[in-house]
C-alpha cells in the first residue's frame, strides 16, 4: 500500500512519522539517537530502504548513521571528513584570514540512481562524496578550491554547505548553495565549479551584486524543470530560467521576502511555496500569524495559506532545510517549526494540520512517498 | 584487562551494554587504550578525540582513580589501578550546552 515517511531531524534526537496515503492519521516513532542534534535525514530515491542521517554533539562530534530497512536499525557508517591537501584559510566575521575547520555535516544528498553514492554538504563549506554507502568520504576539491574559496565568508549560523540539487537530466551537473558564499554549479561531476549569483543583490555586501558572498538561504528545482530553479534568499526570493546563469526577483505581493526553506509542487513545476519570516533579527512570522505562500504562477504572485495554522501569538521560526514535500496526488506538503511542531498539508497547501506539535526544535524535514 | 566506562550517548552509538574490557598491551596509557577501544568499536572512532590530530575533543574529560587525567600526556602511564584492571578508565562528557 502506499503511503509516505516523514524524517524530522530535530535538536535532540530523529523521529519518523509514517501515514497511509490518504495522510489523515499518523503514528510517530522515535526518539532515534536521542540527545543528538539531527541536521538531516535524507533517503535514496533508488532504494527507499536506504536511510542517511547526518548526527552531531557538541560533546562527540560527528556521526554518519545509516538504515537499510527503513529507519528501523542503524548503524553507524564513516564519519571522517579530511578536507583535501592543505585546507588553507577562508574570511573570518572580521575579514581576517581562518582556517577552514570541519564542524559538522548540515545536508546528505543521495545519488538519484544509486543508494551507494551519497553527496554530504559540510561547514566549513565543502561537498563529500560518497561511493560506498557512507563508509569513507573524499572531498570534491574543485568547489573551496575555486579562486574565491578564500573570500568567503560564514554567516551568523555558519558557513555551510546547505543545499544539493542533482540533475536528474545531466548526471554531470549539480547545484549547490553556501551560506554566505552563495550558489556553485558544476558541469562535470564536481571537478570544477562556477559561481552563479548573477542578479543577486545583497546590501550587506560593499558590492551589492558581487559575484560570490550572498546569503543565499535555499535553492530548489522541479526534477522535470531542471533549469528553471527557486531561491530564498537572506532577503529576496529569485528565480532563474537558465541554470541559475541568471536570476530575477520574483518577491512580488509577499508581505516579508526574508525566510528560509523554498519548495516546489511534486506535480506543477510552477506552484512553489515560502514562508515568509518577520526579519533577519526577528526570526518569526509577520504579525505572530504562521502563513505558508504559494505561488501558482512561479512567484510575484502569492496567496497566503492559513487554514489550520496559528493565527496569533505564533513566533517560531522554520529553518531552511525544514520543507519538504511528498509525490502523492494530491501533493503533500510538510514543515517543521523551532517550536517542535511538524505540520503536514495532504492538499497541496489548502489546509493543515499538525502531525505532532511538541518535538524539540526541528531541524530538517524531508519526506518519503512509498509505493 | 582494562576497564572502559563511556557515557550513556557513546554505549547506545556503538551498541555496548555496561563496562567494557580491553585487551591493552603494554605500556598502558591513555592513546593505548583509546586505540583499543577504537579498534574494538569503530562507531566511537572520532567521538572522543579528533580524527587526525588525535587531541582530546574539548567536551570530553578523561578520569581514573579520582584524578582527572584529561590534560595529561597522552602517552604517559595511567594509574596502576587502571593497568591492573582494579579501577575503570572513566570518559566523560563535560557539563556544557543544552
Amino acid at each position: 500500500m502506499s503511503g509516505v515517511r516523514v524524517l524530522v531531524g530535530t535538536k535532540k534526537g530523529a523521529f519518523i512519522l509514517t501515514a497511509d496515503g490518504k495522510r489523515k492519521s499518523w503514528q510517530v516513532e522515535g526518539p532515534h539517537f536521542a540527545g543528538w542534534e539531527l541536521y538531516h535525514l535524507k533517503g535514496s530515491p533508488a532504494d527507499p530502504n536506504r536511510i542517511y542521517a547526518s548526527q552531531t554533539s557538541g560533546w562527540f562530534g560527528q556521526v554518519i548513521e545509516r538504515s537499510d530497512d527503513g529507519g528501523k536499525t542503524w548503524e553507524a557508517v564513516g564519519n571522517q571528513f579530511a578536507y583535501e591537501g592543505v585546507p588553507g584559510t577562508h574570511q573570518w566575521y572580521d575579514g581576517s584570514p581562518h582556517p577552514w575547520e570541519f564542524k559538522r555535516v548540515w545536508h546528505l544528498e543521495p545519488s538519484l540512481d544509486d543508494p551507494d553514492t551519497v553527496y554530504a554538504g559540510i561547514e566549513d563549506a565543502a561537498i563529500f562524496k560518497s561511493t560506498d554507502g557512507g563508509k569513507t568520504w573524499k572531498e570534491l576539491p574543485g568547489l573551496r578550491g575555486h579562486g574565491s574559496g578564500s573570500q568567503w565568508m560564514p554567516g551568523a549560523g555558519g558557513m555551510g554547505l546547505h543545499t544539493i540539487l542533482l540533475d536528474p537530466k545531466n548526471k554531470d551537473r549539480m547545484h549547490i548553495a553556501i551560506s554566505a558564499a552563495g550558489v556553485f554549479r558544476t558541469d562535470d561531476a564536481g571537478k570544477t565549479w562556477r559561481p552563479m549569483n548573477r542578479g543577486l543583490n545583497s546590501q550587506f555586501l560593499p558590492n551589492p551584486a558581487a559575484e560570490v558572498g550572498h546569503c543565499v538561504h535555499r535553492i530548489a528545482m522541479h526534477p522535470s524543470k531542471p533549469n528553471t530553479l527557486f531561491m530564498q534568499k537572506h532577503w529576496d526570493v529569485m528565480r532563474s530560467d537558465d541554470g541559475g546563469e541568471n536570476w530575477t526577483e520574483v518577491s512580488g505581493n509577499l508581505p516579508t521576502d526574508f525566510g528560509f526553506p523554498i519548495d516546489v509542487h511534486a506535480h506543477d513545476p510552477e506552484t512553489i511555496y515560502v514562508v515568509p519570516i518577520k526579519s533577519d533579527s526577528e526570526h518569526y512570522p509577520p504579525e505572530g500569524k504562521l502563513r505558508v505562500y504559494r505561488s501558482k504562477s512561479g512567484g510575484n504572485e502569492w496567496e497566503a495559506l492559513t487554514k489550520g495554522l496559528p493565527q496569533e501569538n505564533c513566533y517560531v521560526n522554520i529553518l531552511r532545510d525544514a520543507m519538504a514535500v511528498d509525490a502523492m496526488d494530491p501533493c503533500g506538503v510538510y514543515f517543521g517549526t523551532t517550536g517542535g511542531q511538524v505540520y503536514a498539508s495532504p492538499d497541496g497547501g489548502d489546509s493543515w494540520a499538525p502531525i505532532v506539535r511538541d518535538l524539540p526544535a526541528v531541524l530538517s524535514v524531508e519526506v518519503q512517498t512509498l509505493r | 584487562m582494562i576497564r572502559v566506562v563511556l557515557p550513556a550517548p557513546l554505549r547506545r552509538l556503538a551498541k555496548i551494554d555496561g563496562e567494557v574490557s580491553l585487551d591493552v598491551v603494554a605500556p598502558v596509557t591513555q592513546r593505548t587504550i583509546l586505540d583499543a577501544l577504537e579498534l574494538r568499536y569503530p562507531a566511537l572512532v572520532g567521538t572522543t578525540r579528533d580524527h587526525v590530530t588525535a587531541k582530546r575533543r574539548p567536551f570530553m574529560r578523561f578520569f581514573a582513580c579520582g584524578l582527572d587525567l584529561s590534560d595529561d600526556p597522552p602517552d604517559a602511564a595511567v594509574p596502576e589501578a587502571v593497568a591492573r584492571g582494579e579501577e575503570p578508565y572513566l570518559i566523560v562528557g563535560a557539563i556544557a550546552g543544552g
